[in-house]
């Protein structure tokens, strides 16, 4: 009996024993540590003695106004890139269903800026958002005063309030495209029936959209949120290329997390991280409930 | 349909693909394993710097010549880590030192910046090579004094360097109506020539990024206060939240205000290229935006115009880059080579003719040094001398960091009074 069960269970646990033991060493524990890190006083790279200071430096950072800043700027930062991801994806792939001439075609100029890693279309984007205006524009700002638009000129990632949005700009153009994708999959997944029995229903377009198409697509939308919200939360790389660590507008914990890491406040870094992770958790955990009910009821 | 289907799901996993890449891809950070099998008998010395480009990679690379020269048997291992302003190169630095692989030798500032890694015992104390080399009587008493931490020296120094300059561009001024041969006693009279400026539309003042406008912080400290109090800074004695150092700040939002608007999107050598172009009257760097008007063949006293910042005169607002030799490093005779060949006078001759920098060594040979550095080496020699911030003399690390969030928070919000409490809440965090 006991033999019969190991033989049954005993192989696959065998297999899987080298990821589990690497995933459980390698990301639970070392978040373990990361936020035991948190939890002390080491403010410098001077190993030594460490104390144990309990949630002072979560404390700290909740009463610090450019912690506090940086937080609000992730909350734009990724409204205005989900909304620009999920809305622009959308129209492309629904002017791609309605059936545009060259499908192939525009299928890979959307897809293409994905292929491009934000470090590198960062710096392209760091001359196209320049804030100089007037005579010393460059990128936007000189494009928008020869075609007579000079008014919509602007100081982009430097404006103190919605200076971070800009840098949605890139990651919208780099994202739709996946999200675009998505959705076309979700459409194409649509069976024909469907649609011609509700027509035969004498339902108009918009009710077919409503009652018929919306509904199926609800899983791809919360897919595309999910991962397109969590790349949002961690954004790092693109404020790196385009504005720089140091720079007031473009503050996001991310950055905050590296430069207090350069300067070797451990312990504050550490917080950071947890407090990113908490909050990504916020996004990821209900969505892998969701799935993982959903796999249940299809089994 | 089936197979567009298909092709549409495996268009929507090559993404995924893709987007995984992407992901991955930013921590693809250079990776120096050249160090793990530094044994002796290989006899080589790998040299960690961020001196990765430009007249820091052209002055490296006379060293280096040197270097062949005087030791052939000793080969040379370029460590160095691009980015960042030299912030990147310091993070792998840091982990390198934590895991016990230190390289043969890093490069560091002279001053404040070496304090986290002497507290750390992370390099070795070199008083005993300066006693048998007999380096005390080469080096100027005043940057011994800066090298020295209770009585100890840590590092050799390559070159000197001068924060405290203003390059300004004669065609301009004259443009404008300003006199190019005025000699500005206080910032006063310097700010009503930058609104002379101002009013015929040209940009009076250029600045860049953060850790320029943080550099031009200083020196507005350093015009106002004078050198006695800017020191006071550091040690506690000038109180940062006084009317002295507010009345400092206040100048420097006049000057803030007469900078160009895209400071953000550029780097020094982008302001710098806007006085050599004509776009900008002013600009305060250190003196390396020398090499930047040499290479265009501009001549100075012509073409540009280099001396102290208003207020500053007969004050050397110093920082120097500097060697040290690790705890624990591979090798440490391959490392003192390295050290004496940096501290040697052909070595520091060599070095900075191309950096731009002036040599610490007073032995070294200068005869062949441009017009400017010959202006240094005499300040230099006879001028009160002062730690720059921006540069890692004068505070540690984590202060400056403070400093330059401050600056920047200043820079976007236009807060005054916020600034005076950051840098006041800054100072009472780092010091003592």
């Amino acid at each position: 009996m006991v033999n019969r069960g190991w033989r049954s269970w005993g192989p696959p646990v065998l297999l899987i024993l080298p990821s589990l033991i690497l995933i459980g060493v390698f990301v639970y524990g070392l978040i373990g540590v990361n936020f035991n890190t948190s939890l002390t006083d080491q403010h410098h790279r001077i190993g030594g003695d460490v104390a144990y200071v309990g949630f002072d430096n979560y404390k700290t950072l909740f009463q610090d106004d450019t912690f506090v800043y940086s937080l609000k700027n992730l909350l734009k930062y990724t409204g205005a890139f989900l909304v620009g991801t999920l809305v622009m994806g959308f129209i492309w792939a629904w002017l791609l269903e309605k059936g545009v001439k060259g499908e192939g075609f525009f299928r890979a100029v959307y897809l293409f800026p994905m292929a491009v890693s934000f470090i590198a279309s960062g710096v392209v984007w760091r001359w196209l958002l320049n804030n100089a205006e007037g005579d010393r524009a460059g990128g936007l700002n000189r494009l928008f005063d020869q075609v007579g638009l000079g008014f919509l000129q602007n100081q982009w990632w430097t404006d103190p309030q919605w200076g971070v949005v800009a840098i949605a700009l890139p990651a919208i153009w780099q994202l739709s495209g996946y999200v675009m994708a998505l959705f076309l999959a979700g459409f194409r997944g649509i069976p024909d029936e469907l649609r011609e029995a509700a027509r035969v229903d004498g339902a108009s377009e918009w009710q077919l959209y409503r009652h018929v198409i919306f509904p199926q697509l609800s899983p791809v939308a919360l897919s595309a949120i999910v991962i397109v919200g969590h790349m949002s939360l961690k954004v790092f790389d693109l404020i790196m290329a385009i504005a720089g660590q140091t720079n007031y507008t473009t503050q996001v914990p991310a950055i905050q997390m590296w430069v207090e890491f350069t300067r070797g406040d451990y312990a504050r870094s550490a917080a950071i991280g947890t407090i990113l992770l908490v909050i990504v958790a916020f996004l990821i955990i209900p969505y892998l409930v969701y799935t993982y009910r959903q796999e249940r009821l299809t089994r | 349909m089936n197979r567009t289907r298909r092709a549409l799901s495996a268009l929507v996993a090559a993404g995924a693909l893709v987007l995984l890449a992407a992901c991955g891809g930013s921590d693809s950070e250079g990776n120096n394993d050249t160090s793990s099998n530094g044994d002796a008998a290989s006899g080589e010395v790998e040299v960690f710097t961020w001196w990765a480009e430009g007249s820091e990679k052209a002055g490296l690379d006379a060293l280096v010549a040197v270097f062949n020269d005087q030791y052939p048997d000793i080969k040379f291992v370029n460590g160095a880590v691009a980015g960042g302003a030299g912030s990147d190169a310091k993070n792998v630095l840091a982990s390198r030192l934590q895991t016990n692989d230190p390289p043969g030798t890093f490069q560091a500032h002279a001053g404040a910046e070496l304090t986290d890694y002497i507290n750390n015992g992370q390099i070795e104390d070199l008083t005993q090579m300066y006693e048998d080399n007999g380096w005390n009587d080469y080096f100027p008493q005043t940057l011994l004094d800066r090298l020295e931490q209770d009585g100890k020296i840590y590092s050799v120094p390559s070159n000197i360097h001068r924060a405290n300059v203003v390059w300004a561009n004669p065609a301009v001024l004259k443009d404008a109506g300003v006199d190019p041969e005025a000699t500005y006693a206080s910032l006063d009279d310097w700010i009503s020539d930058l609104q002379k400026i101002k009013a015929k539309g040209l940009i009076p003042l250029s600045i860049a990024t953060d850790w320029t406008q943080v550099h031009l912080f200083e020196t507005v400290l350093l015009a106002d206060l004078g050198a006695d109090a800017y020191n006071g800074l550091w040690d506690g004695t000038t109180d940062w939240a006084g009317d002295e150092v507010g009345a400092a700040l206040e100048d420097y939002q006049t000057l803030f205000e007469l900078t160009n608007q895209d400071r953000q999107s550029l780097d020094w050598p982008d302001a710098t290229q806007l006085v050599i172009d004509g776009d900008a009257a002013f600009n305060v760097m250190g003196d390396w935006a020398v090499a930047a008007f040499e290479e265009q063949g501009k001549k100075l006293g012509t073409d540009y115009l280099a001396y102290p910042v208003p207020g500053t005169d007969g004050v050397f607002d110093f920082l120097a880059d500097s060697f040290t030799l690790p705890v624990g490093a591979p090798d440490p005779a391959t490392t003192e080579a390295w050290l004496s060949t940096v501290a040697s006078p052909e070595g520091q001759t060599a070095f900075n003719m191309k950096k731009g920098s002036i040599p610490a060594n007073t032995q070294a040979d200068t005869s062949g040094f441009g017009d400017y550095q010959q202006t240094a080496i005499e300040s230099y020699a006879n001028d009160d001398i002062v730690s720059s911030l921006a540069h890692g003399a004068a505070a540690p690390i984590s202060w400056l960091t403070d400093i330059t969030s401050a600056v920047a928070k200043y820079g976007s919000t236009g807060d005054l009074g916020g600034f005076q409490d950051d840098l006041a809440a800054a100072a009472e965090k780092n010091a003592g």
